[in-house]
């Protein structure tokens, strides 16, 4: 039933100034506070940071085993298995970007605060691709060892790894942002990451390929640049987007 | 400076049921008000519609007579919203949570500001312990920071109670009605009846009408 609207019957005190303060510190003070934040907690819990290393460092042991230990094979294989591993390894880590501030309710602060949220968002995946990223990319070279990946492709590993992981976070990002209201999305997660992450692994993997067969590799790590440059623009309005859809559900 | 948050024949569905319907409210400087209802009769909804989180409502929204959505950064910066949830990290300590707060709204970084507004909600002491070593009323507590720390006109606080001791309670209830007194608003959702002032008004809400009241 309709009803009427009420007008207060307290008369309107002017609101004394010290109430009002506008956001003096910006963005770059809101930035540099998320992602302290998030890295001491991601760095207290080291459990969250070890779980996909120890993953990759897993699969790439079991390999030889499985398969053969001969050197020739394992080096024809390499560079597929250890970019297919690695990129297993991010995923996995994907699901808990999101999580922990959608449980405690910072996403919703996050969300109402003053400042851009794709901004913020990329704050926290920068976090992610420094502490996921970027120690799988440190640490193929020495499991690549194990695979007989012949020597002068190590270097174009960890560098097609390093740039070929962070637009993967970047691409993760938005998949963790979609189903972070969901009681168990990371099923759903990785189908709908999955098909983007594609390009990335067949350029990533190409560039290892080529540096063993002694080709040019710029043109691989261009297009791997390319990629994140891409990704870099249009991910965090998609991961910002995301948030909001999935705190409205 | 003004504050006026109205909202004009709001209606809300959720699974096939009204929440509310033709919910007409006009909130202004000095006010104190309370919403009420059963569990489930749709407060934090609500809440969540006034606070600009949620675009799933029938209804207008006016930020100090502008249209919600071309006010809505004024409106941000001028709104403190405390959750069901705390909102509180228990892997980091109470200061590590408010300096991140403080950063977020765009205050200066002050360490005598979160100290002292730790030590307003009574958890001296307690500063540098992970926050997940605390009660739950303690955590709630590190949430309420946030209202001494960030000067904001309006509040919108959903069951900011919950879990606090029966001192915490009176010591809120007059932070709330001192803000009020100071010309800012507060809307809340309790189930603890609150002090009747001047300044408090009820809005009920349950079986789909809602009624507003002095």
């Amino acid at each position: 039933m309709p009803m009427s609207s009420t007008e207060a019957t307290v008369s309107k005190a002017e609101p004394a100034t010290s109430l009002h303060r506008e956001p003096s510190g910006g963005l770059r003070v809101a930035l540099q506070a998320t992602f302290r934040r998030d890295l001491t907690l991601l760095l207290r819990r080291r459990g969250e940071v070890l779980n996909p290393l120890v993953f990759f460092a897993l699969v790439i042991t079991l390999f030889p085993i499985g398969i053969s230990p001969d050197p020739e094979l394992l080096s024809t294989i390499a560079p597929g298995l250890l970019w297919v591993a690695a990129l297993l390894a991010a995923l996995l880590s994907l699901d808990s970007l999101f999580r922990g501030d959608y449980d405690d309710g910072s996403l919703e602060q996050l969300l109402l605060s003053p400042q851009p949220l794709a901004a913020l968002a990329l704050a926290k995946v920068a976090v992610h691709w420094l502490l996921t990223g970027l120690p799988l990319a440190l640490m193929a070279p020495v499991l690549g060892i194990m695979l007989s990946l012949p020597a002068g492709s190590y270097l174009v590993l960890s560098l097609s790894l390093a740039l070929g992981s962070a637009s993967l976070s970047l691409i993760g990002a938005i998949g963790a942002a979609l189903t972070v209201g969901l009681a168990r999305g990371g099923v759903l997660l990785s189908l709908l990451v999955l098909p983007l992450y594609i390009p990335v692994l067949i350029f990533g993997a190409g560039a290892v390929q080529a540096a063993i067969l002694g080709d040019s590799i710029t043109a691989h790590l261009a297009i791997l640049g390319a990629l994140l440059a891409v990704a870099l623009m249009l991910a965090p309005w998609a991961i910002a987007a995301s948030l909001r859809i999935s705190i409205n559900g | 400076m003004t504050l006026r948050l109205q909202a004009r024949e709001l209606a809300c569905e959720r699974d096939d049921r009204w929440l509310f319907e033709d919910l007409d409210l006009d909130i202004v400087a000095g006010e104190i008000v309370r919403i009420e209802g059963p569990n489930g009769s749709g407060k934090t909804t609500l809440l969540k519609i006034l606070s600009g989180q949620l675009a799933d409502y029938h209804g207008e929204l006016f930020w100090n007579e502008m249209p919600m959505r071309q006010a809505r950064d004024a409106f941000l910066s001028s709104l403190l919203y405390l959750g069901h949830t705390t909102g509180v990290k228990a892997a980091l300590t109470p200061l590590e949570n408010l300096a991140w707060y403080q950063a977020m709204a765009g205050g200066p970084d002050s360490e005598p500001a979160r100290l002292a507004a730790l030590d307003g909600v009574g958890l001296a002491g307690f500063e540098d312990l992970p926050t997940g070593q605390l009660s739950a009323g303690q955590q709630r507590r590190v949430a309420l920071a946030r209202l001494e720390l960030t000067p904001r006109p309006l509040w919108v606080l959903d069951e900011p109670f919950t879990a606090i001791d029966r001192q915490g309670v009176a010591e809120l209830e007059a932070r709330l009605e001192a803000h009020a007194r100071n010309g800012g608003s507060v809307l809340v959702t309790t189930h603890h009846a609150l002090r009747a002032t001047p300044a408090l008004r009820h809005v009920r809400l349950g079986a789909g009408n809602a009624h507003v009241q002095h």
